[in-house]
């Protein structure tokens, strides 16, 4: 770990004129993620600028959706009775993440900023493009069993690791931010990046801009919906693959679904033709493994994670069933619903 | 016959009671200290830096930009080494195997990933730790070779052997034949994964320099005897200037048993620097000293169509280093555990670029008995028979590899009393065919198995006048519950409450006993203390028959009783003496006995000793997704006297969560390209959490062993023994699918075939 100096601003516009145009600044909020970077010297900042005093901790109502602050914990939003209660899916998310004490820390903004657990990624003696720009990929032809399947370039096949990301991709959510240009707002689906030539950059953030909030939009997907996680132990690992369905139906036919794919892509995964397909159609198995097929057309394995391609197929027909069933996936009891 | 504690009582108050551990309350207040807790005046911090390849040498070291952070004292490496000893015997310990000990910054070479090439050592940790980035390196690389399986051709019959480590005995009949000549066949190969300890103390020594220049070194170490004399040796000291002490031992699982390398390192620089230095792994360099290597077995087993064996070979290949010859039993559990007439065990090693494997928790057995007793299971289903009906009709009652009767074998019992409480005769034999709801559900078994070890030992006790004993020897608790039950036992010799008994262990200052390793330390150090006490109640009742108008004047010290504090005549409690009325009665300060305890080497020629276990395993698996939840265990334990049923529970609960990650969990994954393990951390080197682990029901059958005069056959290893086996057979009864490659994760289940 290297030295820094630290910086503790008050308001939006300080954080941002204090992050300024310096590459080697960076924000810590929960730092559940930042400090075991720094740890391993994958990160090195120069200067850490502490927002957790930044006035972004509301959950509040916002256009007919919620808009939840980026320094909300996600405990506290996954416990607050408005998600609980509106968007069970967001909440279902988060609580298949991470364990009690780190959802305690992490924030909101945080959570979508983390970054991927490739083992190269963290490990300093190794070739990693998105640590070290141009250094080549360990992962391809290495240890790569929980690594991408979808989207991934010849340069990094890295996956994100965040369960919340998955829901709030489902959701549509919105993400503010604010940056030396005032503020913008960037949809869920532009926000996170595939890799391409430029793995370094896993998000769209433009420099010197912060995460001020997550809005969710009115469509709450309350009664149709699931988050089912595989992983390879029950609990506190992340995802193989992760499934993030709603549906809102007519007696038994799809009116809108959506469908969003963790621990498989450099972000959240999304195909919009699948979900196009699935709208108008029966909700039953038969749907669900056309739409499933559809979703997994283009994958392609690594050495060692063929058997994700199989997984997240069968993980999309059983999602799409829980949440048509209105038998949600429970993050407590791990038995698979 | 065991003993009873209390001479010619016949009155255990404390042994065999669920007492709760008497270190405790320290653990939890955080008053007990660990190796890299203790405070020195002017201590120094160093760190580690790793190499980055596995192979190859160090072209050039850079160092300058480190020395030149404010707060850095040295940096260390090889090419400014202080010189320790020449000769390679020097750096071997109490438990070292055949071969040349690894040394730090000894060359420029590289033999493996993540081997210490720098110690930074600074004014702070912090500052250490920065600078440790700055160190800069130029390699040569080789090409590594760390695949065991790839390098399985290349195995060989170690030359020399490992001490206490017993090489595959002679085959015994025709084991080829007969297995080409069985009507029923199963013949198979089954692998586990590379596994890293990971107790939850990180390697950490702290050394501290005296004023008159002796050292007194803080080390995780799992018995101070092998950390003084490797010190003593490597850095040429005479014994008394080195002092260890370890009192505590945040878990150890074997990673503790030899000096590491920050041990080393920490010497190196306190000696060199003339300053206390403390040198603390990081997690991630756990994975740079010592791992349970996978071996690669090959099981075939000949039986008649009534599932009689009449033919078993069992073969293994181990990795170990290019340096050393680490050696285990893996193969001949396979001729203890049964009655077969045609048996070949077979056992090679084969060199890889790795850290030198040393042992984990019960080393061999967990890798061998998944093997044989996952094969017994195939033979059970090719059979049609019950697996434990199997077990039972392939029973012995002396092991074959040695032509002996066991000392004691309640096998039977444990079979008899695990099955009833897990339900086993409601198991339907078909695989597939049971099920709960969505979940396919599997029940399996096996049978678990550990030597029954003892190692001389001494112990000291002091029976002040103020009527406080104090007990102890060098022995480590490695969190089984030592402190405890040797506290039980000389409470109970000496008839003492228990707050009146103080333990202490961990120190070479006091008398002398071998590493905590084995599950040796109950039998070993137990029956030294408790001869060192009952040396002292002779001498008390000596002083007591010679006191003026003494009770016990006419009195035969078998018809002694001690208890609450005092001597009394049996079946007259009114006619006795206080011991601290006898100490100071005779003017007597203290009362002290040092006694050895040592093996039995009657028993040890007549008998073989072993502890058994018989695990039932259910998985409730969801098929199509591959999830499995490991929903009960039972575990009966046939292990001796069980001197204290709560710390013997918990170990062989933990047992049997280890044995649950190994079968589901635990896979250190390297990359043979640059041979190194990846998944160097706790994220992703996955051990259970708490949703991995439900019922576990523990039961200990009785079992009168005489092997020594507690009656006690060890705990810490058998709890593991046999889990993975148990669990991976509930799979195939789950499934229908056979999966002899641990540990069985998602993509095991839901692959094709």
């Amino acid at each position: 770990m290297n030295r820094f100096d630290y910086v503790r601003p008050s308001t939006v516009a300080e954080a941002v004129q204090a992050l300024g145009a310096d590459p080697a600044a960076r924000f810590i909020a929960g730092g559940t993620n930042l400090i075991d970077l720094m740890k391993y010297d994958v990160e090195r900042p120069g200067r850490l600028i502490d927002i957790t005093r930044l006035p972004l901790r509301a959950i509040e109502a916002k256009d007919g959706g919620l808009r939840i602050g980026a320094l909300v914990t996600n405990a506290s939003a996954a416990y607050d009775a408005q998600v609980k209660e509106r968007y069970p899916l967001l909440s279902s998310a988060i609580l298949a993440g991470a364990s009690a004490q780190l959802r305690n820390a992490a924030s909101t903004g945080g959570n979508l900023l983390q970054r991927t657990r490739c083992y190269y990624f963290y490990d300093t003696a190794t070739p990693c493009n998105k640590r070290e720009p141009g250094s080549g990929c360990g992962a391809i032809g290495g240890v790569n069993r929980i690594h991408a399947i979808l989207g991934a370039s010849e340069h990094c096949i890295a996956t994100h690791p965040s369960d919340m990301a998955v829901a709030l991709a489902a959701l549509e959510a919105v993400v503010q931010v604010s940056g030396p240009n005032g503020e913008r707002a960037i949809p869920i689906s532009d926000f996170h990046r595939l890799p391409g030539d430029d793995p370094a950059k896993d998000t769209n953030l433009a420099p010197g801009e912060i995460i001020v909030a997550v809005d969710l939009p009115a469509k709450t997907f309350a009664t149709h919906y699931t988050y089912l996680k595989l992983r390879d132990r029950l609990s506190y690992a992340f995802a193989l693959v992760s499934v993030a369905a709603a549906l809102e139906l007519d007696g038994d036919t799809i009116r809108t679904a959506r469908l969003a794919l963790g621990g498989v892509a450099h972000k959240p995964w999304r195909n919009t033709q699948a979900e196009a397909l699935l709208q108008g159609k029966p909700a039953n198995r038969e749907t669900f493994k056309a739409a499933a097929d559809l979703v997994l057309q283009e994958a392609k394995p690594q050495s060692t994670n063929g058997f994700k391609i199989e997984l997240a197929r069968r993980a999309i027909v059983r999602g799409l069933e829980q949440a048509a069933a209105g038998t949600p996936q429970s993050q407590s009891d791990k038995r698979i619903q | 016959m065991t003993v009873q504690f209390s001479p010619a009582a016949g009155r255990d108050r404390f042994v065999g009671q669920a007492i709760s551990r008497v270190d405790g309350p320290a653990k939890v207040t955080g008053l007990a200290k660990y190796a890299g807790e203790f405070a020195a005046p002017d201590l120094a911090y160093g760190v580690v830096v790793s190499s980055a390849i596995a192979k190859g040498r160090i072209k050039r070291i850079d160092a300058a930009a480190a020395e030149a952070v404010p707060g850095i004292v040295k940096v260390i490496t090889h090419e400014n080494r202080p010189a320790t000893s020449q000769k390679p015997e020097d750096y071997q310990d109490a438990v070292a195997p055949p071969g040349a000990p690894f040394q730090a910054l000894a060359s420029d070479r590289i033999v493996y990933s993540g081997q210490p090439i720098a110690l930074v050592v600074g004014e702070d940790f912090e500052t250490a730790r920065y600078a440790a980035s700055l160190v800069r390196v130029e390699y040569e690389t080789a090409a590594p070779l760390t695949d065991v399986t790839a390098q399985s051709g290349a195995s060989y019959d170690p030359p020399m052997k490992r001490a206490g480590i017993k090489p595959p005995p002679e085959p015994w009949g025709d084991a080829a034949h007969a297995f080409d000549t069985s009507e029923i066949r199963v013949n198979a190969q089954y692998r586990m994964a590379d596994e890293h300890h990971n107790p939850m103390e990180p390697h950490a020594s702290t050394v501290v320099v005296e004023k008159d220049g002796t050292y007194t070194v803080y080390d995780k170490i799992q018995g101070v005897s092998n950390t003084h004399d490797y010190i003593a040796g490597a850095f040429g000291l005479k014994p008394e200037q080195v002092r260890v002490l370890n009192p505590y031992l945040g878990g150890g699982f074997g990673s503790g048993l030899r000096p590491q390398y920050q041990l080393f390192l920490a010497m190196l620089a306190a000696k060199d620097l003339g300053r206390s230095v403390r040198v603390t792994l990081t997690r991630d360099q756990m994975w740079s000293f010592t791992y349970r290597s996978e071996a690669i077995q090959t099981v075939a087993l000949g039986a008649d169509p009534s599932g009689k064996l009449t033919a078993l070979k069992h073969d293994a290949v181990q990795g170990t280093s290019t340096y050393e010859d680490y050696q285990e039993v893996i193969v001949n559990w396979s001729g203890v555990l049964y009655d077969c007439d045609n048996v070949a065990l077979t056992y090679s090693l084969t060199k890889l670029d790795t850290p030198t494997p040393g042992d984990m928790r019960a080393p061999g057995a967990v890798t061998g008995v998944f093997a044989i007793e996952t094969a017994m299971d195939e033979l059970a289903h090719a059979t049609g028979q019950d697996p434990v009906q199997l077990r039972l009709k392939n029973y012995t009652e002396g092991d074959q590899t040695e032509d002996k009767p066991f000392g004691s074998k309640e096998l039977k019992e444990a079979f008899r009393q695990g099955a009833e409480r897990f339900g086993w005769d409601k198991r339907q034999p078909e695989p597939r065919s049971m099920r709960d709801g969505r979940e396919l559900v599997g029940w399996g078994m096996a049978t678990g198995i550990w030597e029954s070890m003892m190692m001389q030992s001494s112990a000291r006790a002091v029976l002040g006048a103020d009527g406080r004993l104090e007990v102890g020897n060098q022995t480590g608790d490695i969190g089984t519950g030592t402190y405890t039950i040797l506290t039980q036992i000389a409470a109970d010799t000496l008839g003492l409450p228990l707050d009146h008994v103080t333990t202490k262990l961990g120190d070479t200052k006091l008398a002398q006993a071998p590493v905590a390793g084995g599950s040796w330390t109950a039998a070993s150090s137990g029956t030294a203390v408790m001869k060192a006490c009952r040396d002292i109640a002779e001498q008390a009742f000596k002083l007591a028959r010679g006191m003026d108008n003494s009770p016990l004047a006419n009195v035969d010290f078998e018809r002694a009783v001690f208890t609450g504090g005092r001597i009394e005549v049996a079946g007259d409690p009114s006619k006795g003496v206080a011991l601290t009325d006898i100490l100071k009665a005779t003017g007597t300060e203290r009362l002290e006995a040092t006694a050895e305890a040592a093996p039995d080497k009657d028993f040890e020629e007549a008998y073989n000793a072993y502890t058994h276990s018989a695990i039932f395993a259910e998985v409730k698996i969801d098929e199509e997704l591959g999830v499995l939840r490991c929903t009960r265990v039972v575990s009966a334990i046939a292990a001796g006297r069980i001197l204290n049923p709560k710390t013997a529970r918990s170990q062989i609960l933990g047992g049997i969560v280890m044995g649950i990650g190994s079968a589901l969990h635990e896979e250190s994954m390297l990359d043979h390209r640059i041979g190194r393990f990846m998944n160097h951390n706790l994220g992703e080197y996955h051990v259970p959490v708490h949703a991995d682990i439900h019922d576990i029901d523990v039961i200990f059958v009785d079992e009168e062993d005489k092997a020594n005069p507690l009656g006690v056959k060890g705990l810490g290893e058998i709890g593991i023994v046999g889990v993975a086996a148990a669990i991976s057979n509930a799979v195939f009864h789950a499934t229908g699918k056979r999966i002899r490659h641990l540990p069985i994760t998602i993509d095991k289940i839901v692959a094709e075939g």
